[in-house]
């Protein structure tokens, strides 16, 4: 029996790409109309705690990832340690650790989908976006292709997400035809 | 109407009439197909008079565990206290797609049914909490509360009311466990999304240590409907025979089948016709071989079991399985049950919180297992040593996830043994030396 990536236990979360990102300079986040928006944020909760999982949506929006120096900076504004944020960040997989591709791809594979051919579509990605495999950054840094658990579209096999793009009913034959759209 | 197929004649749309139509999306469109009416009733009258209605409808928890919504909103009393409600629209049981799709097309009838919500249990505040992937839904959800609060439905002084009822909506980040209620609570804190022990119930100390009643969306998108026609109303769905399953239910429907979506139904609908009429049947030339009928946690069936069964939370325990979320999945005979077990028992791996022995070993172990068999690399022993772990994974744990991976093993075992079987019969090295492992692994 031959397996595709997704049914060897492939990786689910992006692989760290090479290079020296943690060097990177930081330019603060939570500034001008963003701290406004924070502010706004906190006012809706009766802790500051609360405010953290939508201050790290803030900061991966606006730098792509969530970076050591991005967790020091929502960790002055949130007045929490860096250590506590890291740990709730590993916690959830939708924050990305590390920098991804421009067009982050995630396929459900999970059982719905698994019946209605979603590795096959997987498989599709994988070949037109030459990233190789999951997880891997193409070289040209437009896409990385991951699997993803569960996206609560199951009666539209496959669905995949593309950043915060949510399509629905892929096929391996509609995958050129979406990825010619992408920049 | 219906989304994406038109209504079945034999379907009951209550919370999936407007489901394809665009205008309902509207505060304009919303009130035109009377939304809001239910609210601007509401808060007119006791908070516990709206609780005996709900309570006397029947309403049961939408989202799994079919908990007494009236009962459960009893709990909340006139204490002076601060109270929480909220709406757990984190709906990632494998197979369950209704959530999404009462977001998408009347995200104002959830709003409506959160503010009634809030004001029932004595609340100033809500919160809705959609999980990270459901962009649409949150954008659509954040558009509604927007138009509710520029509308003054909601605010200071909500509907007229004299009261405070504020909504606000939260974006999860990617975790199944999060639909777990106290999970929720301590990620919507800002924590990792690890279940609590219970007691103390969210009733006594939920969000922020406060009291909480926390709902999923289909459950508070229904409530407006029985307190604008009366529990009375409401009553009328079910079968004549089963008072304790009341009302309409959203199926959601996926897998191996000619027209997959949702579909809603008066509870007690024989679940054969829902496959073979309005659901289309399997595909052209294929068999159904096996469903899961409430989303990937519950035991699965045989075709011949789902057939027969009744959907309603009573009939689906006499079938020997469970009502949960009413995400109907189904295979057909080109599956292989030990390959789709095995994908699901890895689902339930990678999303363990890994705050449990039980379940953070046990999820890893069972899908190791049942990735080797699937492989052809098992043997006899494996099904004794997988039905040993099973057992130690249930009622053992703070939360039922380790419970729920446990499940298709042992129901999949009992039921399609003879693939699991046929597997290890073709593994030409099955035959194990006792104590050959330790020899090797020394």
């Amino acid at each position: 029996m031959s397996h595709g990536p997704s049914a060897s236990g492939g990786a689910l979360v992006a692989a760290p790409p090479h290079g020296h990102h943690h060097d990177e300079p930081h330019a603060p986040v939570f500034v001008g109309a963003a701290r406004a928006e924070l502010d706004t944020i906190l006012s809706r909760y009766p802790t500051k705690q609360a405010a953290l999982l939508p201050a790290l949506w803030m900061l991966q929006d606006a730098r792509g990832w969530v970076s050591e120096k991005g967790i020091e900076e929502v960790a002055q504004v949130l007045s929490l340690t860096p250590a506590y944020i890291k740990g709730v960040v590993s916690f959830y997989t939708m924050y990305h650790q590390h920098p991804v591709g421009r067009h982050f791809i995630q396929v459900c594979t999970t059982t719905p989908c698994n019946v209605c051919g979603a590795e096959d579509v997987v498989r599709s990605f994988l070949e037109h976006t030459g990233c190789g495999d999951l997880g891997l950054t193409s070289a040209d840094g437009r896409f990385t292709v991951i699997e993803v658990e569960c996206l609560g579209a199951c009666g539209f096999a496959t669905p995949v997400m593309i950043n915060n793009a949510f399509i629905e009913s892929v096929t391996p034959e509609s995958v050129p035809r979406i990825l010619s759209e992408l920049t | 109407m219906g989304y994406p197929h038109p209504s079945h004649p034999r379907e009951t749309p209550v919370l999936s009439q407007y489901f394809g139509d665009a205008e309902a999306r509207t505060l304009a469109g919303w009130r035109a197909r009377g939304g809001y009416e239910a609210l601007q009733k509401a808060v007119t009258m006791d908070p516990q008079e709206i609780q005996g209605i709900v309570k006397d409808s029947g309403l049961r928890g939408r989202g799994g565990a079919g908990f007494p919504t009236g009962m459960k909103w009893s709990f909340m009393k006139p204490d002076g206290k601060i109270h929480y409600l909220c709406c757990n629209a984190d709906e990632s049981e494998p197979g369950t797609f209704k959530d999404r799709e009462i977001m998408r097309w009347t995200p104002h009838g959830l709003v409506e049914g959160v503010a009634l919500g809030a004001y029932t249990i004595y609340a100033e505040t809500a919160y809705i909490y959609i999980r990270g992937e459901f962009t649409e839904p949150y954008a659509r959800v954040t558009q509604a509360v927007a138009e509710a609060y520029a509308a003054g439905i909601l605010g200071a002084n909500a509907m007229g009311s004299g009261k405070r009822i504020d909504v606000h909506v939260h974006r999860g980040a990617g975790a199944y466990i999060c639909g777990e209620e106290t999970a929720l609570m301590n990620s919507l804190e800002g924590r990792r999304g690890n279940p609590r022990i219970k007691p103390p119930f969210p009733a006594v100390a939920g969000l922020f240590g406060k009291p909480t009643t926390i709902n999923n969306v289909e459950t508070l998108t229904a409530v407006p409907y029985i307190v604008k026609h009366g529990a009375e109303w409401y009553k009328q769905f079910g079968r004549p025979d089963n008072p304790k399953s009341i009302g309409t239910k959203l199926f959601s429907v996926c897998g191996n089948i000619t027209r997959p979506g949702n579909y809603e139904v008066a509870l007690g609908f024989p679940f054969g016709e829902f496959l073979n009429d309005l659901c289309g049947g399997p595909l052209p030339g294929r068999e159904i071989k096996a469903v899961i009928p409430g989303g990937s946690s519950v035991p699965i069936l045989t075709r011949e079991e789902a057939e027969g069964a009744i959907m309603d939370y009573e009939g689906m325990v006499a079938a020997g399985t469970m009502l949960g979320s009413g995400g109907v999945i189904v295979f057909d005979d080109r599956q292989c049950m030990v390959r789709q077990i095995a994908r699901l028992t890895r689902f339930y791996a990678h999303e363990s919180c890994a705050q449990c022995s039980q379940c953070r070993e046990g999820t890893a172990w069972i899908t190791r297992i049942m990735e080797r068999i699937r492989d052809g690399q098992g043997t006899s022993e494996d099904l004794d040593t997988l039905l040993s772990i099973a057992d130690n994974m249930s009622g053992k744990t703070i939360c039922v996830l380790s419970d729920s991976c446990a499940t298709p093993v042992v129901s999949g075992l009992k039921k399609f043994r003879h693939e699991f079987e046929a597997k290890i019969a073709a593994n030409p090295s099955r035959v194990t030396v006792p104590g050959a492992l330790r020899a090797s692994a020394a």
